[in-house]
């Protein structure tokens, strides 16, 4: 049986091509979409030799909201499963004192990531079927002074996925939210991370693919931080303003 | 950060640089004083790593390249063996050369030039090397094989990543037809008999023996020796020849916490002796083995060097000229059977001819063994070092962790000749690792 394409939105992130070697390691041809695609060439022929899928690459700006429809009405195949790799973390100094910076975060985790995923999810919805899988992050779960900016926008993008999964549920379209946790990737290069917490890429590729596999609805990475965050959101306000984590 | 190889000794703060292009190594390579390359971390001791600058090469691990014609595959020097097994065996093809982990990168067999359980008719990795590409100090990279540049690339194979960073390669890959392995295990009660059984399989595709350390007196060398062939599909059941490359994916086990050596040795001297007498009492039996389960038995437990405690262990393995390997072979095992400490269990292998620079086989036998690091266990090591050398043998860089540089000149006079290739080339002051300071290479 031929499998239907996966869409890899920001495949030049360490997760998104970690999750695009899996699907085309289960035999998924793999579009990869990200800023300046052609940069992927030596991934695309990695991919193609390895797993014997088709790989093919797609320019994409999740910034370029207008560009969307375009984007996905030239994808030469409608994707089975769409992931949003796509994220930026910035600097929270910059975010506090310069508006622009903090507003690029802002869009690039929520605006631009909701805008391609809402086009997807009605064109999946049109025809019955296939998953979305938007990755957010425990920053989302409580806002912290030390990232609160970034943390909003994937709050916002958190609580536009449990709605589009809500909307969907009976339309044959799941919707995968992904809370990673700490991972080893080039967004945490240089931070010092415990290493108990902190997941390689192809651990959350896993856990991925595991969760698309079984329509699971959320997945935290690495089951600690569900009980982590857990006590952290249930800390009182009181108390939660004085603390610094 | 904390940096170790395989065997957890010595332990060493170094920083580590993992850079994800070409570029940004060559910018590393041109601007750092100092660096090394570091594959997987698999060699045992201070090989891979330099305090100043340690280079991951994980990031460079894509595969470029294939010709079923030919079996030649290129890619990039941080693809894993394993990886490499994983997209072409189910295509037919197999590594021809291959170590006793597939938890290896390119880069890291080549810069050993490992061997396998075929060498005494293949050769070690270098047989399967068309060409390595090779950045040198001054960041330009430098295309290399028998033909073009035959001295960088006959220093680079063994060179343990002294003469630049390996960047890409061409190999070629075996054909085969299945993914089993035709396995005869033979019982010999002394080393005598194991060393004839090894004579009498020159033609033995695979050759590999384990020695039981405890034996004494006339049980001294007391080993089971296993031959492979790789198995043809006919040698399959109707239901395995179906899908000949398939095999059952096996649970990973993983040691989670450090635990005592005497758990291991009991461990593995009990198989050895359920099977040496299961094994005897068939005089010669043959069986299937899947591929992983014959040559990676130990990467199906993960992480399995933690067995050995938090102080790690240390490798012992030395090769010995064939003219001087019983007599090498008995004094080294009288000797760890002497001291009744560390390992009991040894692996010993015939090598075929070798001719290259630096590269550690040479024809003749080969002997290795692990010991927990201890006071005890590291004079035991050095002991054996002198009796090595008093049988004209020497010892292998990718599993030495504590020799001395006199040590080393002593065992081969090759040392000489590589340090001045690289005086010669500008690599010394560039590329040094933690091993090759403490053996002033
Ligand atoms: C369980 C086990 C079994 C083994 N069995 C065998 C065996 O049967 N036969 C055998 O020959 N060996 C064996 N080994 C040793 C192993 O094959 C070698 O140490 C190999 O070099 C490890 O590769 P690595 O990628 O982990 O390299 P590392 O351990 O990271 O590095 C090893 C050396 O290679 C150099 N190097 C790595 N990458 C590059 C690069 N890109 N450019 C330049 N230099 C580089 C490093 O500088 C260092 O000197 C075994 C090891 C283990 C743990
Ligand atoms: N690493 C962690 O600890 C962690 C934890 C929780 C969640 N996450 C999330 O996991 C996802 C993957 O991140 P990662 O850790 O793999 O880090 P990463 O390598 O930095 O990946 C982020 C990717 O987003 C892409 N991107 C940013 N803005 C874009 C835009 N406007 N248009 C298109 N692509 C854009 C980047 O592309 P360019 O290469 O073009 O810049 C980059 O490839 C992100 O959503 C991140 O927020 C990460």
């Amino acid at each position: 049986m031929t499998k239907l394409p996966v869409l890899i939105l920001g495949a030049r992130s360490d997760i998104g091509k970690a999750l695009a070697h899996n699907f085309a390691a289960l035999g998924h041809p793999v579009q990869l979409a990200a800023r300046k695609a052609s940069s992927l060439e030596a991934d695309k022929t990695d991919m193609e030799l390895r797993h014997r899928v088709s790989v093919s690459l797609h320019e994409f700006d999740a910034l370029a909201t207008n560009s969307h429809e375009a984007f996905v009405a030239e994808l030469p195949e409608l994707p089975q499963i769409a992931v949003c790799a796509v994220g930026l973390m910035g600097e929270q100094a910059e975010n506090e004192r310069d508006v622009a910076a903090a507003a690029r975060v802002m869009r690039s985790n929520y605006e631009g990531p909701a805008s391609i995923l809402a086009l997807l999810a009605n064109r999946f919805e049109e025809r019955g079927s296939g998953t979305i899988v938007g990755i957010s992050s425990v920053a989302g779960d409580r806002g912290r002074a030390t990232n609160y900016v970034y943390g909003s926008a994937k709050a916002g993008f958190t609580a536009f996925l449990s709605g589009l999964r809500n909307r969907l549920a009976k339309r044959g379209v799941h919707v995968v939210t992904v809370v990673p946790g700490f991972v080893a990737t080039q967004m945490t290069k240089g931070m010092d991370l415990p290493a108990k917490l902190t997941a390689e890429p192809n651990e959350v590729a896993d856990a991925i693919a595991r969760a698309v596999e079984r329509k699971k609805d959320a997945i935290y990475v690495r089951p600690i931080w569900r009980l982590i965050m857990l006590i952290i959101r249930n800390i009182p306000e009181r108390i939660f303003k004085g603390m610094s984590i | 950060m904390k940096l170790a190889g395989w065997g957890r000794y010595p332990v060493l703060e170094a920083r580590k640089l993992a850079p994800r292009s070409v570029e940004a190594l060559r910018q590393l390579v041109v601007s750092e004083p100092s660096l090394i390359a570091r594959g997987n971390g698999r060699a045992y001791g201070d090989s891979a790593i330099n305090s100043s600058a340690t280079i991951q090469m994980r990031h460079l691990n894509r595969m470029i390249a294939f010709d079923p014609a030919s079996g030649q595959l290129v890619a990039e020097a941080g693809v894993l063996l394993g990886d490499i097994i994983a997209a072409f065996l189910p295509r037919g093809w197999f590594p021809m050369v291959t170590p006793g982990t597939k938890f290896v990168t390119l880069g890291g067999a080549i810069a050993a030039d490992v061997h396998g359980k075929n060498h005494h008719l293949d050769g070690s990795f270098r047989c399967c090397v068309d060409w390595i590409d090779v950045m040198g100090p001054d960041g330009e990279t430098r295309r290399c094989s028998l033909e073009d540049d035959a001295p960088l690339f006959d220093h680079t194979l063994g060179g343990m990543g002294l003469t630049g960073i390996i960047l890409r390669a061409g190999i070629r890959l075996s054909k085969v037809e299945t993914a089993w392995i035709r396995q005869t295990t033979i019982a010999t009660p002394n080393l005598k008999a194991a060393m004839n059984a090894f004579e009498a399989a020159q033609d033995a595709t695979y050759s590999v023996a384990w020695i039981d350390c405890l034996g004494t007196g006339g049980n001294l060398g007391r080993s089971l020796v296993m031959l492979g062939e790789h198995a043809i599909r006919a040698d399959l059941s109707p239901r395995q020849a179906q899908a000949p490359f398939a095999i059952k994916p096996k649970r990973k086990l993983s040691v989670p916490i450090d635990f005592p050596a005497f758990a291991l040795n009991s461990f593995t001297v009990r198989a050895f002796n359920a099977l040496y007498y299961w094994a005897g009492a068939r005089k010669t039996d043959t069986q299937l083995v899947d591929w992983d389960s014959y040559f990676y038995p130990l990467d199906a437990i993960l992480g399995w060097n933690r067995i050995y405690g938090r102080k790690g262990f240390a490798q012992f393995q030395c090769a010995l000229p064939l003219e001087q390997s019983e007599p090498g072979l008995t004094a080294l095992l009288s000797e760890i059977a002497n001291t009744g400490s560390g390992s009991f269990l040894a692996v010993l292998k015939r090598f075929g001819k070798q001719d290259s620079a630096f590269s550690f086989p040479m024809e003749g036998y080969t002997l290795a063994l692990d010991f927990p690091v201890t006071p005890k266990t590291l004079a035991l090591l050095d002991r054996l070092d002198q009796i090595t050398i008093a049988h004209g043998g020497r010892f292998y860089l990718a599993k030495d962790s504590r020799m001395t540089s006199a040590t080393l000149r002593a065992s081969d006079t090759r040392a000489a000749e590589f340090q001045a290739h690289r005086d010669g080339q500008g690599f010394t002051s560039r590329f040094r690792s933690a091993q090759s300071e403490r053996l002033a290479l």
